[in-house]
């Protein structure tokens, strides 16, 4: 299979950010460094012949024995021409931190939101980073491979 | 004194407002906590997660199959849809084609459910302004398809019924006839709605022009389905991506104007036609399932083919299935021919067959026990499915094991919530309510 005009130009373009391509699947999947991801989103949106007007979700793996442990997946979406590509950046640190979306698209304040709640990686700019799902007082990252399936936290005290 | 000294001088202050958690006209748990000036609502901060669950964390700790229990409880209000939609993403990851009927019992039950959600949407928020009369006969027609439900599923809410590569069971006798039925007289509930409330002053001057949106606003933060739909916008996940044969199917994709309540309201009543359409054309398809037929394709009785066979007559009849006796097939239920992937990975045999002989024991056994399981290839994999209220995908990470690594569900609720401080500031105290009830918010799926 020729490879699709989104891969095409994410690889003129980012040549030197770009650490894997594949098509599995049928599905368009690039992992990308860190320092790219918030250029290579804004190419993503504003390029006509791409035009991903969506960002449609922004998720996060948590890859316990991998170095770098976490991976951002960002998901988008083109009405226009009706493709999908992911983009996947691997994060190290602790805590990991990533450049928000924010300003590309709205979406991205809810998905972040709930992307530190889960994982604990932290985005910098982000207008608004609070615990979404989870409340304050909450201790960990649920979603973390570490944290235990079964582990129980009363709710104790509120602040203030 | 003009008005404007008077408001110099007067001392105003803004007031707190909690809506929810638990307000009546909340169609879930939900806190909105608004600032308001007067009766305008100035600012306002949407509160979620009082349903949380640990959705994804469950699903890492069991197999692929008791994911599906956990997917019911997405949106409970069409359970079925989110039980297809995970069936096909592991079914993408392991490569599984899904026989034609099938794919047909798949399209009609998520019509029904998709029918179900709207009709439970419209009537709520109808009730909400006083149409009390819209929600019973709403809730009535509800019912009735929640019956059909029940005769194929078992279940009326709770059902699980998609299995990887297929679904549980076949459908019951009768059930194309009921279905007809039942959908004829949902549409005349439909008209009789049309009826009160179109051209209802009422219901029209509290939903016109009320929460409004944009379909760029609706886009950038990421709002599929009606939703999108009532800006006029003509995605739908059906029609660009098409999924379980819906590109055989014949229907339309109803947009809005202005992308206001009034549209959105309209928007679901025009769906919940299309959805009773393409069930019609689905039944009138259906491909046949297990069945006896001679050489010539004409049905014929066990019994006849019995003796057609110890004749030597049985050329091309090893392709067709017996039906066997009740007392043969032991309580009855029929083989999962039709139903099911032709695979053994994934083709759950049936119970009868598997007290009976070590084959289908073995495979029985591959497939439910401990440690063996559906082990999909190392990968990932992103299924969009349309759900009733947009885009409800899901991202699976399998490591080769039996228990996925990680699976996210994209609920389309959550895109919907994270803009409802742009549909309620500015409005009116009084628009939360219709504003609140056309967005159709599903705590099952926005907290998970």
């Amino acid at each position: 299979m020729s490879e699709s005009i989104t891969i095409r130009k994410l690889k003129e373009k980012f040549a030197d950010s770009i650490i894997e391509v594949s098509d599995r699947l049928e599905q368009d999947a690039v992992v990308l460094a860190k320092s790219a991801l918030v250029e290579a989103a804004a190419f993503l949106k504003q390029d006509p012949d791409l035009d991903y007007c969506y960002l449609m979700d922004l998720t996060a793996v948590d890859y316990l024995k991998r170095r770098p442990r976490f991976e951002l997946v960002c998901l988008f979406y083109s009405i226009r021409h009706n493709h999908r590509v992911r983009l996947k950046v691997p994060l190290a640190g602790d805590p990991p931190k990533a450049p928000t979306l924010c300003g590309l698209w709205k979406s991205a304040n809810w998905y972040e939101r709930e992307v530190y709640d889960m994982f604990g990686i932290e985005f910098e700019g982000h207008p608004d980073l609070r615990r979404i799902l989870m409340y304050d007082e909450f201790k960990g990252y649920p979603l973390r491979k570490d944290y235990p399936f079964d582990k129980r936290q009363p709710i104790v005290g509120q602040s203030e | 004194m003009t008005s404007q000294t008077v408001a110099n001088e007067l001392e105003t202050k803004s007031m707190l407002l909690n809506v929810g958690p638990a307000h009546p006209a909340m169609h879930g748990v939900i806190r909105i906590v608004t600032e308001l000036d007067g009766e305008m609502v100035r600012t306002c901060d949407v509160e979620i997660g009082y349903l949380h669950r640990g959705f994804e964390k469950e699903c890492e700790v069991g197999t692929y199959t008791q994911c599906f229990p956990y997917t019911d409880r997405l949106n409970y209000v069409s359970p079925l849809i989110n039980n297809f939609a995970f069936a096909a993403g592991v079914e993408r990851l392991m490569g599984l084609e899904i026989p034609p009927r099938c794919q047909s019992i798949r399209v009609i039950m998520s019509e029904v459910s998709r029918i179900c959600d709207h009709l439970t949407c419209v009537g709520a928020s109808a009730m909400e302004l006083g149409a009390f009369s819209v929600f019973l006969y709403m809730i009535k027609a509800r019912e009735w398809l929640w019956e059909l439900v029940e005769s194929v599923t078992g279940a009326r809410l709770t059902i699980s019924y998609a299995r990887v590569g297929g679904v549980k069971g076949d459908l019951p006798d009768e059930f194309l006839v009921s279905c007809r039925e039942t959908l004829a007289k949902t549409n005349e509930v439909l008209d009789e709605v049309d009826a009160l409330l179109n051209r209802n002053r009422i219901f029209y001057d509290r939903m016109k022009d009320t929460g409004v949106m944009s379909s760029e606003t609706a886009i950038d933060y990421g709002i599929t389905g009606p939703f999108l739909r009532s800006t006029g916008v003509g995605f739908d996940v059906r029609r660009a991506e098409p999924y379980d044969g819906y590109d055989q199917y014949d229907f339309e994709v109803p947009v809005g104007t202005v992308g206001d309540n009034y549209d959105r309201y309209l928007v679901r009543m025009e769906e919940m036609r299309q959805s009773i359409s393409i069930v019609e054309q689905a039944i009138d398809k259906m491909p046949s399932g297990p069945t006896n037929v001679d050489l010539d394709g004409n049905p014929i009785s066990p019994e006849l083919m019995a003796d057609l066979g110890k004749f030597g007559s049985t050329k091309g009849l090893l392709k067709n299935e017996a039906l066997l006796e009740p007392t043969l097939e032991g309580s009855g239920q029929k083989a999962h021919a039709g139903i099911y992937a032709d695979s053994t990975q994934a083709w759950l045999p049936p119970k009868e067959q598997v007290y009976s002989n070590i084959e289908a024991l073995m495979n029985h056994f591959k497939i439910i026990m401990n440690g063996h399981g559906l082990r999909p290839p190392k990968g990932e994999v992103y299924v969009p499915h349309e759900g009733a209220n947009g885009e409800l995908g899901f991202y699976i990470v399998s490591d080769g094991s039996d228990n996925p690594y990680r699976v996210r569900c994209h609920p389309p609720c959550l895109p919907i919530m994270g803009a409802l401080h742009e549909l309620l500031v500015g409005d009116q105290v009084a628009d939360i309510i219709p504003t609140f009830g056309s967005v159709n918010m599903i705590a099952g799926e926005l907290d998970r």
